[in-house]
């Protein structure tokens, strides 16, 4: 299976890239696309809300409240990146929620909302120390999003000893 | 809820200071002056003061919002979306240094941990010797770093450092390592440790409070919310500067434009956004030097666990430093580094520890019995640290292509050694060196030996950069340099650059004051040439 997934991640890193020279020979003819904001369809809804849980580990409750506050900080955190950065991370949630590359770079075989929080968890640690550098870069990002939304908030501070700014000025 | 401090911004704004916010434009603009200045870091804010206590009509551009002490709520998920270039995550080119630099009024000064340092004289030399800037001495340089200390109080900070500080002290005393204390530009500072977040009591004096009020006090325009896209240069000189106007949001253009119209124009957008307003403006750059040789002081981190409270989150940031593995070698040898300590904060923690899961969990519940080392290597001195290139994207937006070399992740290995023998000698129980593949050590041998033979390479070594400098290097050599040792833009007569992005190397410690007292020179040499008369002496208020 490793030669067969090998050889399609090649070829699809390759026509990836195809697709990338393509665009780029076009756009030099054609006005740059105005960028969108990063919008959660229902399945990058589910996989952020499955890659919460296993990011977070024991700091988020397993509760519906508590993963859609997750979800919900990090929308926070991606709505103020610059649109072009947005649009990598809509890119990065393209792969991660269409089954086929869902599958082969991932590893991950359920969809995401019945994902197994193992298989998460061996998706991300397989990213963290992946060869191909895009794949570091997803997890990095995928890293800094979730936990930094999820420690940003107010509400998870007495869990770490964090006693906030004094009251005063804040 | 009224807050007890005063703020200056809001004081100024009601007296009448000429401010535009451009994102509330429902018309193209255009402002005739006498002198452009983009931005408002250090670089700007220096630039305008002088210029317009010289009698001049100055004009400030910022990307970022004009934001005051009523803003500045101590809160992360604030902070770094309105006060930072890109929402804090700027990153270089293959995603491995997150790069911090500031982008509101008063850039990286409003933002910075207010550590003082005069450049060092090796790096004068250096420069004197390879970049032909033969007045940049420590002695032509000391009555430009003497009038900015005093003109933004730079002071000796007498009050006890806080622990996160005092365990680099303590942990280094134990092993023979000299460490000093770090000067400070704050007056009547609170001691809380939000220096990152915009200074809530206006205590740090940041070009914000200081020489920004100044220069719109004597006049000078501010249009905030605008990105300046390209100087018109026709026959040698710039004829005009066309902005964007962005919204109040900061990520998209409204469609509205402003054209300035000036006779002199000062780059002072900072390294990669200088050198990117110059490709886009298609400035001469005959031997390939714009954008080249851009620095970042790469900074590696080691945390560690202590039984007692650390709070790295409370207390002035940065107090303590040692520079003696930069001093023990030579300056184009074996890259050496300064080791300090950054405050630590939630958010920041969060994202700079390494892993996930139940093990990042647990390292988060420890985060008040935290400590964490930084290690700043000097980059651009050893033959093999040519630092990295600025790019124009398709649309304009630059990205830094920053590549560590191997004398670079040499010098990464050292200091992670280092941070880690210091905190065993300080009483930490586990150390754990910021890599994908390092856990928690318990002991100095066990570490020695992992880092040892832990791979360096990007995204596995946590790598990042608060002091982006160079891209835009000033020699009087047009083979060295693209501005001369007066700020003048080499062939083309009415361009100045201003800012940390003129250094031919990085300075080997944090940039701000080599920054204030480089330009402060500069702009006095331009208000001379611009006025005939001698450049007026700023002084605090």
């Amino acid at each position: 299976m490793s030669l067969t997934r090998r050889s399609f991640l090649k070829a699809g890193l390759f026509g990836t890239l195809a697709l990338a020279a393509a665009g780029g020979v076009y756009r030099t003819f054609k006005s740059p696309e105005p960028l969108h904001a990063f919008a959660l369809d229902t399945e990058g809804h589910a996989a952020l809300a499955a890659i919460s849980a296993a990011m977070l580990g024991s700091a988020m409750p397993i509760t519906p409240e508590a993963t859609e506050r997750a979800v919900r900080h990090t929308l926070e955190a991606i709505a103020g990146l610059p649109l072009a950065v947005q649009k990598e991370v809509q890119d990065l949630f393209a792969l991660l929620t269409l089954g086929v590359t869902r599958r082969l770079l991932t590893g991950v075989p359920d969809d995401w909302a019945q994902a197994k929080r193992a298989d998460v968890v061996a998706f991300l640690q397989s990213w963290r120390v992946h060869r191909l550098s895009l794949l570091q870069s997803g997890y990095h990002a995928l890293h800094d999003l979730i936990l930094g939304g999820w420690y940003a908030d107010e509400s998870t501070w007495p869990g770490i000893g964090y006693p906030g700014p004094i009251k005063e000025l804040s | 809820m009224s807050s007890p401090i005063s703020d200056p911004i809001q004081a100024g704004l009601a007296s009448g200071w000429h401010v535009i916010d451009a994102a509330q434009l429902t018309a193209d603009l255009t402002v005739e002056a006498d002198v452009v200045i983009v931005g408002t870091g250090a670089g700007g804010g220096v630039t305008a003061e002088i210029l317009a206590l010289a009698g001049l009509k100055v004009v400030l551009i910022e990307e970022g919002e004009l934001k005051s002490s009523k803003d500045f709520k101590m809160r992360e998920a604030q902070a770094y979306p309105t006060l930072y270039q890109e929402s804090a995550a700027r990153k270089t080119k293959d995603k491995a240094i997150n790069i911090l630099q500031g982008r509101t009024v008063g850039g990286s000064t409003a933002v910075n941990w207010t550590s003082s340092f005069r450049t060092p004289p090796g790096t004068l030399r250096f420069w004197q010797e390879h970049y032909g800037l033969k007045d940049y001495s420590v002695e032509t340089m000391a009555p430009w770093f003497e009038m900015m200390e005093q003109r933004l109080n730079v002071i000796q900070w007498e009050t006890a450092p806080n622990e996160n500080n005092d365990l680099l002290k303590v942990g280094a005393q134990k092993l023979n390592i000299p460490v000093a204390a770090i000067r400070r530009n704050v007056k009547g500072c609170w001691n809380l440790g939000y220096c990152g977040m915009g200074c809530p009591t206006n205590a740090k004096q940041s070009m914000l409070v200081t020489t920004i009020p100044s220069a719109l006090s004597k006049g000078a325009t501010l249009v905030t919310h605008a990105r300046a896209e390209r100087l018109q240069i026709e026959h040698d000189a710039v004829q005009a500067l066309h902005c964007t106007a962005l919204d109040a949001s900061g990520l998209r253009a409204t469609g509205k434009t402003i054209r300035i119209n000036a006779r002199h124009y000062v780059v002072s957008g900072g390294a990669i956004n200088s050198p990117a307003l110059l490709m886009r403006s298609k400035a001469p750059d005959p031997h390939h030097l714009l954008g080249k040789r851009t620095f970042l002081h790469p900074t590696v981190v080691s945390a560690a666990l202590y039984a007692q409270p650390v709070n790295g989150y409370a207390g002035a940031p940065q107090t303590i430093y040692s520079d003696h593995f930069m001093d023990t070698q030579a300056i184009d040898g074996a890259v050496g580094y300064k080791l300090e300590v950054p405050p630590l904060h939630p958010l920041l923690f969060a994202t700079t520890m390494a892993g996930f899961g139940d093990q990042h969990a647990e390292m988060m519940k420890q985060f008040a019995n935290t400590h964490v080392i930084l290690a700043l290597l000097r980059d651009g001195f050893h033959e093999d640290s040519q630092g990295g290139a600025v790019h124009l994207r398709d649309d304009g937006y630059p990205v830094l292509d920053y590549v560590m070399s191997d004398a670079m992740w040499d010098g990464v290995k050292r200091a992670l050694l280092t941070m880690a023998e210091i905190q065993f000698a300080a009483g930490a129980k586990t150390v754990y060196p910021l890599h994908e593949q390092a856990s928690g050590y318990a002991d100095w041998s066990a570490a020695r030996q992992a880092i040892d033979a832990l791979p360096y390479q990007p995204n596995l070594t946590r790598v990042v950069s608060a002091h982006v400098m160079g891209g835009c290097p000033m020699s009087d050599d047009i083979k060295l340099g693209l501005v001369a040792s007066n700020g003048q833009y080499h062939g083309v007569d009415n361009l100045s650059v201003h800012d940390g992005s003129l250094f031919p190397t990085s300075i080997g410690a944090n940039p701000q004051l080599s920054i204030y007292g480089l330009t402060a020179r500069l702009a006095s040499g331009l208000a001379q040439k611009l006025t005939g008369k001698p450049a007026p002496r700023p002084v605090a208020a």
